[in-house]
C-alpha cells in the first residue's frame, strides 16, 4: 500500500494542477489576512471559499487522476499487488496531496500571520478539519463515479451533478422545503437534513464554532443545542466519517469484480 | 501449471468465453491463436486476473486465481498494448517496477540486448509505439519467472528487434520455462509454437502441434491450414 502511495504521491507532485491548488491557497490566505486584518471575518470568508471549492477540486481531480491512471493501474494489476492496495493507495495519494496543498497553503499565511498566539486558533483549527474531511469525502465519491462509469464524459459530468447537486441544488430543495411548510415545526427535519449533506455538516460545525449561531435565528438556536455539545459534535464528525468510509468500502466491493 | 476449467464470460450480452477447459502440463512455447474477438486477450487477462469470470475455475501452479493475487509473483506478462504513465521516464518506470516486484531483475541486460540506452531518460509519452514495446518487453522479461505470458509481442517491433526478441524467446524456452503467446504473424508463430491452441467462439477448437494442425486439415501450409479452420466454420 505504501508503496503505491509513494508513487502516486510522486505523480502528483509533478503535476502542475498540485502546485497551482496549493498557490492559490497560499494567495487567498494571504489577501484575505492583510486586507483584511480581522482575523474572525478571514475565516468566515474563507470557509464560504472552502465549503464550495474543496468539494469541487476533490471530485474533479478524483475523476481525473483514476482516469488518466487507468494505463499505470493497468500495468499495477498484472503485479503481485492486491486489488484492494492499488485503488485505496491511489485514493489516498490523491486525498493527501490536496489534503496537504490545503492546509500548507492556508496554513503558511495564517502561521505567518501569527495565528498561533491569537484565540482564534481553534476556528481556523475546526475550518481546516472540514477542509480535509471534504477532500476525503468528495475524491472518495469521484472514485466511486469513475470505477462505475468507463466512459470518461459520463464520469466527469456525473461527478460535477454530484458536486452541483450537494453544494446548490440540495441547499435550494432545503430552503423551498423550509419556505413551503413554514407554518410546521421543521427544526428537526432541518437538523437531521443537514446532517445528509456532508458540505452542510462542515459549513454548520465551523459557523457554530465561530459563535455567530445568532445569525442564523431560531434554528441557529436548535442547532447550537444540537451540535453545541459533546454528543452533536461527535454524532456530526461520525457522520463525516460515515461519508469517508461508505463510499471507500465501495470502492473496495466495485474493483473486486471490475474487469480491466 | 495451469489448469482452465469450464471457464464463462461475458461483456454485456456478448459471450467471449463459453466454457472453455485447458490444462497446460508441459514446458514449452504454447501459441494461442484464434480470430478477432475469440477470447485470447480475455482468456489471459483470467489467467492474470484482471478479468474476473463468470463462472469456472482457474489454477495456476495448484493454487487458485480468483481473489489471489500471490501467485503473479510467477507470472512475466507483456500486455497487448504497452500503456505507460506517460510523464515518467524509461528508467524510472523500471525502477518502479523493481521496486513493486521486490525481486531481483535483470533490466541491464535487457536494455542493452533492445538497444534501449539512448532512450532511458526521455519521457514515454515521447517515444515511438516500436520502443515503447520495447520498454514492454524489458519489463515483462526482467524477472525470471517460471510463467511468461505474451500478448502480440511483435506488434510495432521492426525485424532486427523481431529476430532479438526471437531469440529471446527461445533463450526463455531453453532455461525451461512455459511461455503462453499470441500472436497474429503465423510465420512467427509457427516457428516458435510447441503447441497450437486454436480459440473458436470462446471454446478450444485445436489443440496439437503444429503437424497435426496440417494433417487434421489436410493442408501443408501453416497459415492455409489456419485460414482453412476459419472459412470451414464461417461457411
Amino acid at each position: 500500500m505504501l508503496k503505491i502511495l509513494k508513487y502516486s504521491f510522486f505523480d502528483l507532485s509533478r503535476s502542475l494542477w498540485s502546485y497551482v491548488y496549493f498557490l492559490f491557497y497560499l494567495f487567498l490566505g494571504i489577501v484575505l489576512l492583510f486586507l483584511n486584518n480581522d482575523l474572525s471575518n478571514a475565516v468566515i470568508t474563507l470557509m464560504n471559499v472552502i465549503i464550495i471549492l474543496v468539494p469541487l477540486i476533490g471530485t474533479i481531480f478524483g475523476v481525473m487522476y483514476y482516469y488518466d491512471s487507468r494505463e499505470f493501474t493497468e500495468l499495477l494489476l498484472a503485479q503481485p499487488i492486491k486489488r484492494r492496495t492499488i485503488f485505496i493507495g491511489q485514493y489516498l495519494g490523491v486525498a493527501i496531496s490536496l489534503a496537504l496543498s490545503l492546509i500548507l497553503g492556508l496554513g503558511i499565511p495564517f502561521a505567518a500571520y501569527g495565528l498561533f498566539e491569537s484565540a482564534i486558533i481553534w476556528n481556523f483549527f475546526s475550518l481546516l478539519v472540514s477542509g480535509v474531511f471534504l477532500t476525503f469525502i468528495f475524491t472518495a465519491l469521484a472514485f466511486n463515479i469513475a470505477l462505475s462509469n468507463e466512459n470518461k464524459i459520463k464520469g466527469f459530468g456525473l461527478a460535477i451533478l454530484l458536486w452541483l447537486f450537494l453544494a446548490v441544488v440540495y441547499d435550494g430543495i432545503f430552503l423551498l422545503i423550509l419556505v413551503y411548510f413554514q407554518d410546521y415545526p421543521l427544526d428537526k427535519f432541518a437538523l437531521i437534513a443537514s446532517v445528509f449533506n456532508p458540505i452542510d455538516l462542515s459549513r454548520i460545525l465551523v459557523l457554530l464554532k465561530l459563535d455567530i449561531s445568532a445569525l442564523l435565528g431560531y434554528t441557529g438556536a436548535v442547532f447550537k443545542q444540537f451540535f453545541g455539545t459533546s454528543q452533536g459534535l461527535i454524532i456530526s464528525f461520525g457522520v463525516l466519517a460515515l461519508w469517508v468510509v461508505l463510499p471507500v468500502y465501495r470502492i473496495i466491493r466495485i474493483s473486486a469484480k471490475k474487469d480491466f | 501449471m495451469v489448469s482452465i476449467k469450464n471457464l464463462h464470460k461475458k461483456f454485456g450480452s456478448l459471450v467471449v468465453l463459453n466454457g472453455l477447459d485447458l490444462e497446460i502440463e508441459q514446458k514449452g512455447i504454447i501459441a494461442i491463436l484464434g480470430p478477432n474477438g475469440s477470447g485470447k486477450t480475455t482468456l489471459i487477462k483470467s489467467l492474470l486476473g484482471m478479468v474476473v469470470p463468470a463462472k469456472g475455475d482457474i489454477e495456476i501452479g495448484g493454487e487458485k486465481v480468483r481473489d489471489h493475487w500471490d501467485y503473479r509473483k510467477d507470472i512475466d506478462y507483456l500486455p497487448q498494448i504497452a500503456h505507460f504513465p506517460g510523464n515518467l521516464k524509461v528508467n524510472e518506470l523500471i525502477k518502479m517496477i523493481k521496486d513493486l516486484r521486490g525481486k531481483d531483475a535483470r533490466d541491464k541486460e535487457l536494455i542493452e540486448f533492445f538497444k534501449l540506452e539512448p532512450f532511458l531518460d526521455k519521457k514515454l509519452n515521447n517515444l515511438s509505439g516500436g520502443s515503447k514495446q520495447k520498454v514492454n518487453l524489458v519489463l515483462c522479461f526482467m524477472f525470471d519467472s517460471p510463467l511468461i505470458i505474451l500478448d502480440e509481442p511483435t506488434s510495432g517491433l521492426d525485424p532486427v528487434s523481431l529476430l532479438r526478441l526471437r531469440d529471446l524467446i527461445q533463450q526463455e524456452k531453453a532455461k525451461g520455462k512455459t511461455i503462453l503467446i499470441t500472436s497474429h504473424i503465423m510465420s512467427f508463430v509457427e516457428e516458435v509454437a510447441d503447441r497450437i491452441v486454436f480459440l473458436l467462439e470462446g471454446k478450444i477448437y485445436f489443440n496439437g502441434s503444429v503437424s497435426e494442425l496440417k494433417s487434421s486439415t489436410g493442408q501443408t501450409d501453416f497459415e492455409h491450414a489456419i485460414a482453412n479452420i476459419l472459412t470451414k466454420n464461417n461457411a
